[in-house]
């Protein structure tokens, strides 16, 4: 057998994988939103917590951002298992991941969602304004859609983003596609030590697939919300 | 005292960007079927006047009634002066159509999705009837069925503000407001905006159009004010005013247009 | 906690003579993976934009692979899997080259920023205006004084606010050298909080480390902008 076995392991992994950007991505596509809204608010209350947010995050790399988060809150949930003489409580890491990265890259989308705001001409705004549509109806049927067709293509890139940060969940423990490559590698380790390498190479190609389906995915909702306005996004 | 008589009166509005003074008391009173022009060199102050009228931008004094209803307003912190019942506000903004010189048409519906956006969802009408009160107006415009499904990017300028005309016309407001709206097109267009103006203009309907097409303030309208530096100037019938000026700077606006 | 910066305070910022840790290495890591990674990109850039299919395409499949897969299995690739083949482990100096883990961590980085740096570049030079070139051509420069006097300057210039983003993404990319034992700032932070338990302290030292060489790279650039590109900043109203 091409893969000794591990097939539905590898199988099931990516799975774990899609699962975990998908959530984590709706959970971004959210903050980014609020976010995007408290930068862009006149209120200083909401504007500076909303800074501070994408500056820290962005500052700090992914992996010590997940390792300090994860970690810090593990320890902080023993202590209060401890003191209360309770057993302890792992956290886990699906959900560890899903908060970790949908946290992190809410600071980016908030900068993806605030450039496609500011990218919708204010006369559009203005005509909503002067024919007396109130600012809910201003927002949900002038602004927002428009302001949907700016950020596709930042949308795009974070979401690419978000699916290979995916492996880097596998260090706290989750059993995504590489973890399960990892574990086939140690299980066929008696076969020679060529399998390493094919095991990691199907892992990439999984990837790859994903990430290719995903532009083809992109290109239509591109075509589907027409105008083509493009930033030049890298 | 109330009367539905369509009277637009604006006085003594004042309006200041930081230290200079756009607006140093204008007023203006339109009756029902007056077609008024305001000209004047730019920088004068007439775009922002125009918008201060439905509160797109806020004036720092005077006052406003439309219908003999007040719009009442009280100070906010920077010192302009805002309106007290937003409310109130929405309901004059309905009655006020205005027409820009950008078209501010929304770039991510059709042409006929523009025209009945806000008598659908501000003036509550029935989907049917706002189709039908569009279709009308868009061919008042002169623009043909085809146009309807078209997006504002796919359509020329001209078609463009004629789309915007449209839009106003069926909010069938009180007073229409027009800033400027020949200026942003190609000289090939203009025209076909100018006559569908007048003919609005001909039909007795309420107009105030801040404009640099003298052709429409000479031949269109019925009052002309032309303001300068934030005050106005001289203000009259279209003859007097262009035949027989009688302050300085009117005279040397007027001769630097034909040149 | 003050027991932990107390021990640990050196290995986050230098570590020892012979036996660099933390910041130095983390530094180390960035600038030369950028700078092989850069000196890379130029002529792949250049290949990726030509208009001879055989020449493009390798490129183009290169930098497709290499952006669509993370850039942890490609350094998993080269530190486990490409040691792994016996092929490798036959040829001493191959065997020498990918046993230590430093090597393998910046091959394994030097290629994934060559792939975003050629794309990057490549698109500054598609964007370079026909009028520059066809100038270029009408005083009879041949493609390679093109490409040297007028082309390339430019290109540069223009790929500055889209490359300082990668070379920030690279600083963040060097914390996968913990996970192949190189012993870089994250590496430091795991052995503190295994050390003593204090995972927020240890973690918290490396995150402001990292926002520290963040900011100072960001305004190093901001300050690199202003230089290059001060012929883009629109003339200031009279």
């Amino acid at each position: 057998m091409f893969l000794e076995g591990y097939g539905p392991q590898l199988w099931n992994g990516t799975l774990v994988t899609i699962k975990l950007a998908l959530l984590s991505l709706a959970l971004a596509f959210v903050l980014g939103l609020i976010g995007a809204a408290a930068k862009l608010s006149a209120n200083r209350w909401f504007a500076v917590p909303a800074n501070i947010y994408t500056t820290l995050i962005r500052g700090v790399p992914d992996l010590v951002l997940m390792l300090l988060l994860f970690y810090s809150f593990q320890d902080l949930l023993n202590r209060i298992t401890d003191a209360l003489s309770q057993p302890q409580f792992d956290i886990d890491p699906f959900i560890a991941g899903v908060c970790v990265l949908g946290f992190i890259y809410g600071a980016y989308f908030t900068e993806t969602f605030r450039g496609a705001f500011l990218a919708v001409p204010s006369g559009q705004l203005e005509a909503g304004v002067a024919y007396g549509l109130s600012g809910r109806q201003i927002f949900r049927r002038i602004l927002f859609p428009q302001m949907m067709r700016f950020a596709l293509p930042g949308i795009s890139n974070n979401w690419q983003v978000i699916l290979k940060a995916t492996a880097l969940v596998s260090i706290i423990g989750l059993h995504e596609v590489v973890k399960a490559a990892q574990d086939a590698i140690t299980g066929t380790s008696s076969k020679g030590a060529f399998h390493a390498f094919i095991f990691l190479a199907v892992a990439g190609l999984i990837y790859l697939g994903l990430t290719t389906f995903s532009n083809l995915l992109f290109l239509v909702l591109e075509r589907r919300y027409a105008l083509g306005v493009r930033q030049s996004e890298l | 005292m109330s009367t539905r008589d369509g009277t637009l009166v604006v006085e003594n509005l004042h309006k200041r960007y930081g230290k200079s003074e756009v607006l140093r008391g204008v007023s203006l009173r339109a009756k029902a079927g007056s077609v008024i022009s305001i000209i004047g060199s730019s920088g004068s102050g007439k775009s922002t006047f125009l918008r201060c009228i439905n509160f797109l931008e806020r004036p720092n004094a005077g006052r406003i009634f439309l219908n003999g209803e007040e719009i009442r307003m009280v100070p906010d912190k920077n010192g302009n002066l805002k309106v007290a019942d937003s409310g109130q506000l929405r309901r004059m903004r309905v009655k006020l159509a205005m027409v820009f010189q950008h078209f501010n048409l929304w770039l991510h519906l059709t042409a006929l999705e523009n025209v009945i956006e806000a008598p659908i969802h501000v003036l509550g009408l029935p989907r049917i009837d706002a189709i039908e009160r569009a279709r009308e107006n868009l061919a008042k415009v002169g623009l043909s069925r085809s146009v309807e499904t078209m997006y504002p990017a796919h359509l020329s300028g001209g078609q463009q503000q004629r789309v915007a005309i449209a839009r106003a016309l069926t909010m069938e407001p009180e007073v229409m407001l027009f800033d400027e709206p020949t200026s942003a097109l190609d000289p090939e267009l203009v025209g076909e905006v100018l006559r569908v103006m007048q003919r609005l203009a001909s039909e007795g309907r309420t107009m105030i159009v801040v404009t640099h097409e003298m052709s429409f303030a000479r031949n269109a309208s019925n009052h002309v004010i032309f303001l300068d530096n934030g005050i106005v100037e001289e203000e009259g019938a279209p003859d007097q005013i262009f035949q027989a000026p009688r302050s300085e700077r009117l005279k040397r606006f007027l001769a630097a247009l034909i040149k | 906690m003050i027991d932990l910066v107390e021990q640990y305070w050196q290995q986050y910022l230098w570590g020892t003579a012979g036996h660099p840790t933390g910041l130095v290495i983390t530094l180390w890591l960035t600038i030369a993976s950028l700078a092989l990674g850069f000196s890379l990109a130029l002529p792949l850039a250049v290949l990726r934009v030509s208009k001879t299919w055989w020449l493009s395409v390798p490129v183009r499949v290169y930098t497709y692979v290499l952006r669509g897969t993370p850039l942890y299995v490609q350094l998993l690739l080269v530190y486990t899997g490409i040691y792994s083949l016996d092929a490798v482990r036959a040829t001493p100096v191959l065997n020498a080259f990918f046993r230590d883990a430093m090597n393998c961590t910046i091959l394994a980085f030097m290629l994934n920023t060559a792939a975003y740096t050629t794309e990057i570049f490549a698109g500054a030079i598609k964007a370079t205006t026909f009028g520059e070139i066809e100038a270029g051509r009408a005083c009879g420069m041949s493609n390679y004084t093109l490409y040297r006097r007028i082309i390339l300057p430019s290109a540069l210039r223009r790929a500055l606010p889209a490359y300082s983003n990668e070379v920030i993404l690279m600083l963040h990319a060097t914390t996968l050298a913990a996970t192949a034992t190189v012993p870089d700032i994250l590496k430091v932070a795991r052995s503190a909080s295994s050390d003593y338990y204090l995972p927020f302290v240890a973690y918290g030292i490396a995150s402001v480390l990292y926002l520290g060489i963040s900011f100072t790279l960001i305004w190093l650039f901001r300050r690199a902008e202003d230089k290059w590109l001060g012929y883009l900043r629109p003339v200031a109203a009279k």
